[in-house]
């Protein structure tokens, strides 16, 4: 078995993609000739040419635009938005057109498309291009939002994916492009919306998504050597939400931290919080508590490791899952440790 | 330039007639929404097409049923002459489950895939792209289709204007672009809002195709459009049209119309397209009293049982309101 990056795995997904279906279309800048600034789309325009794989100019709505009417026209459109905040000029296409097209026209109409947002830090980029802007497709009727942890899934979800009826904007933490495991990429038709158990446990449930995974997974490593058991919920699809595979867990742990890299207010780990709440309560032992980055625009590489939650952000948390009945001095004080 | 200038030897006498007709009937409809809605039936926004049914029949006539249209939310003229039935077109009016989208779109959000009419949009250049995309995928698929796009002069202001005629030039199309000049975006005069107010001098420097055309002379639209469609499809690359027109009523309902002159509309009102094409066809002799009273009529009965159905038709159920934000079964 070889080791395959997750920038591989996505390129595979496409080309594969492509080789299965000739009304899958990819696009966007830089993509063709150069393979995208990240490479995923590395040798596609050589192998199926400036038909299916092509650049276009800078011009983020257009671009998402022209994917709604080649939509509209029955292709499968895979457009690339280069970084997290570049996709802020489409938003406007995103959010008023390719998410309530088929509301508008009640269901005559679909807009099968995929939005790659390579997001999210770790990389050095300052502002624009270490985004977490997740929320904002979350909170979007009309879009699925998907985002894998690891190589093997960001194959399997970028061709359920594109194969979905609906469109899928489709964020590909960029620290893990080049993270790497050895497996077999498969594709076996699953629908997107299932989370996964990546570490089972019996003491608390992580829940993380996308680059927070391998935070979590680190933290539920450390922890064990601590005698604490955390399971690991990575949920690879925010919308639609797992509701069940997070409720079976955290019934079972009765404790939860949720782990997010973006902004914490109003954060998508708020979503996932309450909507723990609601199902657990009698389960919980303690109040869910949130992980996430600091509320303020993404700091400069110097600083970004300050920025991010890390291991002792998140058992840190995990600390305060009352699993003593000793008075937590940190509550009554409201000072952190 | 006039009529008479651009008025073939050949045109069929039906043929202008119908253009009256069409344009006639898009006036009645609109003038019986403006009545509805101060009778609380229709609800919501609603923005009128009074005075601009020449650009809207003019460039429809010159697409044929298998090209794509794309609307903005002034979209009532365009739904119909584009033959969406009236009865549709009224009931969506209503927000009735009869309507071309089902009561979900409303006056904005008109929308009938089967004849190719892709909405309906109420976001200014929003449509833009769309077209674009579509006539993309038509050079794909090597099919011979025209992609005809509506938007106005407050188009011009935004990004994906140029986005989309840039992309459209460069590699070469098949988008004809149809501005709707009617010199005020909502509130503000295009010569507040624009430092070249020659908006097809603006697009031609995208290396497009783009002339002027009156918006206030059915024939000269048509006969413009049907240059631009006969170019555009042939592979000549996109057209632009800049149809200089008026909307004789406020931008919207709501609008209190402060910022235009009374003199200016009354103007305007002396060029109105209906009774540009009626007065010449009668100093023709192509159409008499007795002729046009028939077109009133059908018009008039046609636009009474569009109402009457749409008076009576359902809602959309409540347990649908839920419905059609995602696919409900696997493709």
């Amino acid at each position: 078995m070889a080791a395959t990056s997750m920038a591989q795995a996505l390129n595979a997904a496409l080309r594969d993609a492509l080789s299965e279906n000739e009304r899958v279309l990819v696009f966007g800048e830089d993509v063709g000739q150069l393979g995208g600034v990240f490479r995923i789309t590395d040798g596609l325009t050589a192998q199926f040419g400036e038909q299916r794989c092509f650049d276009t100019p800078l011009a983020e709505a257009g671009i998402v635009g022209y994917a709604v009417g080649l939509a509209m026209g029955g292709f499968l459109p895979v457009v690339e938005m280069q970084f997290d905040a570049f996709a802020y000029p489409a938003f406007e296409q995103i959010a008023s057109h390719v998410a309530k097209i088929r509301n508008r026209t009640r269901g005559a109409l679909s807009i099968p498309m995929v939005i790659r947002v390579p997001y999210a830090g770790g990389i050095g980029g300052v502002e624009h291009h270490c985004d977490s802007s997740e929320v904002y497709y979350v909170a979007t009727p009309g879009l699925k939002v998907v985002t894998p942890a690891t190589p093997a899934d960001a194959y399997t979800l970028l061709r359920a994916a594109i194969d979905d009826p609906d469109p899928v904007v489709f964020m590909e933490p960029k620290k893990l492009y080049w993270s790497k495991e050895d497996t077999e990429l498969r594709y076996d038709s699953e629908p997107l919306g299932r989370a996964a158990i990546r570490r089972s446990g019996k003491d608390a449930t992580l829940i993380a998504y996308g680059p927070s995974v391998p935070v979590a997974m680190q933290a539920a490593k450390v922890a064990a050597e601590d005698g604490l058991d955390l399971e690991v919920v990575d949920l690879r699809s925010l919308v639609p939400f797992d509701d069940e595979t997070v409720t079976a867990s955290v019934r079972r742990t009765g404790r939860c931290v949720v782990v997010q890299e973006a902004q914490g207010f109003a954060g998508f780990g708020a979503e996932v919080a309450a909507r723990v709440q609601e199902r657990c309560f009698h389960s919980l032992s303690a109040p869910v508590i949130r992980v996430g980055g600091f509320d303020i625009p993404y700091p400069p590489p110097m600083l970004e490791h300050s920025h991010l939650p890390g291991v002792d952000r998140v058992l840190d948390a995990v600390d305060r899952l009352q699993f003593s009945d000793e008075p937590d001095g940190r509550y009554l004080t409201g000072v952190r440790a | 330039m006039s009529s008479t200038e651009t008025q073939p030897e050949d045109t069929p006498i039906d043929h202008r007639t119908d253009l009256l007709r069409q344009m006639l009937r898009i006036r009645r409809f609109e003038e019986r929404c403006a009545e509805l809605y101060s009778a609380s039936k229709i609800r919501g926004f609603l923005h009128l097409y009074v005075g601009e049914e020449a650009v809207a029949v003019g460039v429809t006539h010159a697409l044929s049923e298998d090209d794509a249209l794309v609307s903005t939310y002034r979209d009532h003229g365009h739904a119909l002459a584009r033959g969406v039935p009236m009865d549709a077109v009224m009931a969506e009016m209503y927000g009735k489950a009869t309507g071309c989208s089902r009561g979900r779109g409303g006056s904005m959000h008109l929308f009938d895939v089967r004849r190719r009419f892709y909405g309906g949009n109420a976001i200014v250049a929003g449509g833009l792209p769309l077209s674009v995309g579509l006539a993309l995928g038509d050079v794909m698929s090597g099919r011979r289709r025209v992609s005809a796009c509506f938007f106005g002069d407050g188009a011009v202001a935004e990004g994906e204007f140029h986005e989309c005629l840039n992309l459209a030039a460069l590699w070469q199309l098949p988008v004809l672009f149809c501005c709707e000049n009617n010199l005020y975006a909502m509130g503000t005069a295009l010569n507040q809002a624009q430092a070249v107010t020659d908006l097809a001098l603006r697009a031609s420097s995208y290396g497009l195709t783009s002339w002027p055309v009156d918006g206030m002379d059915v024939i000269a639209v048509a006969e413009a459009a049907q240059r631009a469609v006969e170019g555009v499809r042939a592979g000549a690359g996109p057209c632009f049209l800049e149809l200089r027109t008026y909307r004789f009523r406020a931008h919207s309902m709501y609008d209190p119309d402060r910022y235009r002159d009374k003199e200016e509309i009354e103007r305007w009102k002396q060029r109105d397209p209906i009774d540009g094409l009626a007065a010449d066809l009668r100093a023709h002799g192509e159409l008499t009293d007795d002729e046009l009273s028939g077109i009133e009529e059908g018009i008039k009965k046609e636009l009474d049982q569009a109402v009457a159905m749409a008076e009576t038709a359902p809602v959309e159920p409540v347990e649908d309101l839920t419905r059609f934000v995602y696919a409900e079964r696997p493709r």
